[in-house]
Order: structure tokens, then sequence, then C-alpha cells
């Protein structure tokens, strides 16, 4: 497995992506934002930042992007996609996934571990978190759609939920559940020397869906 | 162009500036929201909603206002 991991001017979180893809055992090579080929890679992490410095809204110009064209072909036809933080808005933005991620709630800047807790198997995660714009929103309809379909991911753990997203929301999937993104960083969990390798899960559930 | 967010969408930016009014000796304001406003020249206006669909509004959260001068 290859990962291919996008760098937009204003990426910041890229090389601890191509660190951890490695450290879960796969492949992964940097594909800059103007390349409209993803170089044969086998899926896409979208990673964290203010890619285009996040002018306008986050996410919204790096839709635009020729490497972004691209990956919603991948993710079309079934490759993982992995959107973090600021990949997650800009997946959103590309209307891969659903949902928005608004202001957090009081305004600040939140950089702080949380615990997720895994839909499905229940297993509890612990991964740091740091952004400004990570109050996940979709309407009331779209929400318990989501949840029939079994495309909530992870929700933040009682006490966890310091940006307002509704419903707990920390990552939701798209209907096929090969595109994922969650507002923590899995990427900076994945050396016992930083405390946590939980981080290591999101990247080998994602792998899974290639295999 | 005005964007604003949607209405019964939480807007902590409209209630920070409210929470501060008080204190500057301001009374009876009430429902204050922060948007953002887009000026340009466009030689066909037909163009403009296309535009803040695709681009300028993410229609899922806000709501937007075309006016021509």
């Amino acid at each position: 497995m290859i990962w291919g991991v996008l760098q937009f001017p204003g990426s910041c979180d890229e090389r601890d992506a191509l660190h951890a893809c490695e450290m879960a055992g796969d492949g992964a090579r940097l594909i800059w934002h103007e390349s409209r080929d993803l170089d044969g890679v086998d899926g896409v992490v979208v990673p964290g930042g203010f890619s285009y410095g996040d002018y306008l809204r986050a996410g919204a110009i790096a839709r635009f992007s020729p490497a972004m064209e691209a990956v919603a072909e991948a993710a079309a036809g079934g490759a993982p996609v992995i959107g973090i933080c600021n990949g997650f808005q800009v997946l959103c933005e590309a209307g891969l996934l659903p949902g928005a991620l608004l202001r957090n709630v009081e305004l600040r800047f939140r950089c702080h571990q949380v615990e997720l807790i895994e839909e499905g198997s229940g297993e509890r995660l612990s991964i740091p978190a740091k952004h400004g714009e990570g109050r996940y929103y979709a309407p009331d309809e779209l929400l318990d759609q989501l949840e029939a379909n079994g495309q909530v991911a992870y929700r933040y753990a009682d006490g966890h939920n310091s940006n307002g997203s509704v419903r707990d929301i920390a990552g939701v999937t798209n209907e096929r559940g090969n595109v994922l993104g969650l507002m923590p960083h899995p990427e900076h969990a994945v050396d016992p020397l930083t405390g946590s390798t939980d981080g290591l899960r999101v990247f080998r559930r994602m792998s899974g869906v290639a295999a | 162009m005005l964007i604003r967010p949607k209405e019964g969408i939480l807007d902590p930016q409209g209630k920070a500036v409210e929470r501060a009014l008080p204190a500057l000796g301001f009374e009876g304001i009430g429902q204050v929201h922060v948007g953002r406003m887009v000026e340009l020249e466009a030689d066909d206006p037909e163009q403009l909603s296309e535009l803040c669909e695709k681009l300028l509004a993410n229609t899922l959260i806000e709501d937007y206002e075309i006016q021509t001068l």
C-alpha cells in the first residue's frame, strides 16, 4: 500500500502524515497540489494545515486544486482517502464528505489531547486535536441519515467535545466508507515517545479499505 | 455580495460582539451576526449567483445576497 500525501501552500502536517503512513507499515510520498496525476498511489492523505491561507473559508480554495480533481476521481474509484483537520475541511468543501466545519464554539483555537470513541467497536483512542474551525455541523435530517448509514466514524468522548460539534461528531465517512475525515490528528499519535500510538489504528482502518 | 451564517446556526462571532456591547454602553442591540462582503466588478451579473454557489458561500451553512450598484 502506497499513500500519497497532498502538499498545498500552507500545509503543515504533511511530514508527520508521511511518517505515520510508514509507521503503520505502508509506503508514502508527497504529491504537490499542482499535480493532476497521483503518481500511481493506492490512497491519499489530505493533511492538516492552512491550505491557501484558509482564505474565504477553510478548504474553500484548496478544493479547486488540480490534485483535488485527481483525488475526487480516485475516491469515486474506491481508493481510500483520509482528510485530517484542514484535510477534513477540504473534503467537506469538495463535497466528498457530508457536512461542514465551523468556528469553534468559544472562538478559541483548541490544542489538546482528546479521547475519541470509534463507532461500532467502541474502542477509545487518545489523539491530539488542534484547530480553530472544527465544529462539525450538518442539518438534523442529514445527521439522522449519517447515523442510519453508519457514516459517523468517531465521536468525542464525554467531556472532550470542546469545539461544539453537533452530536459530538469528530469524524465521518462517505456512504461507501472509503473517504474518511476527522478533526483530531492521528498522524501525531503514532510513536510511544509522544504518549499514544492510537493514531495508527486510523491509518490501518483505511489501508484496510484498499485491500 | 453579502454572505452571512444561515439562521439557526450558532454564530459565535456574532455572540462575542453582542456580549461586548453592554460594556461599551450600547443598550438594546441584539441578534448580531457577522458575515462578510465581497465587492467585485462583473460584466455579466447573471453569473454571480453561480459564483456564490460554487465558491463564495457554502450554502449548507451560509446564505448569500447579491446587490448590484
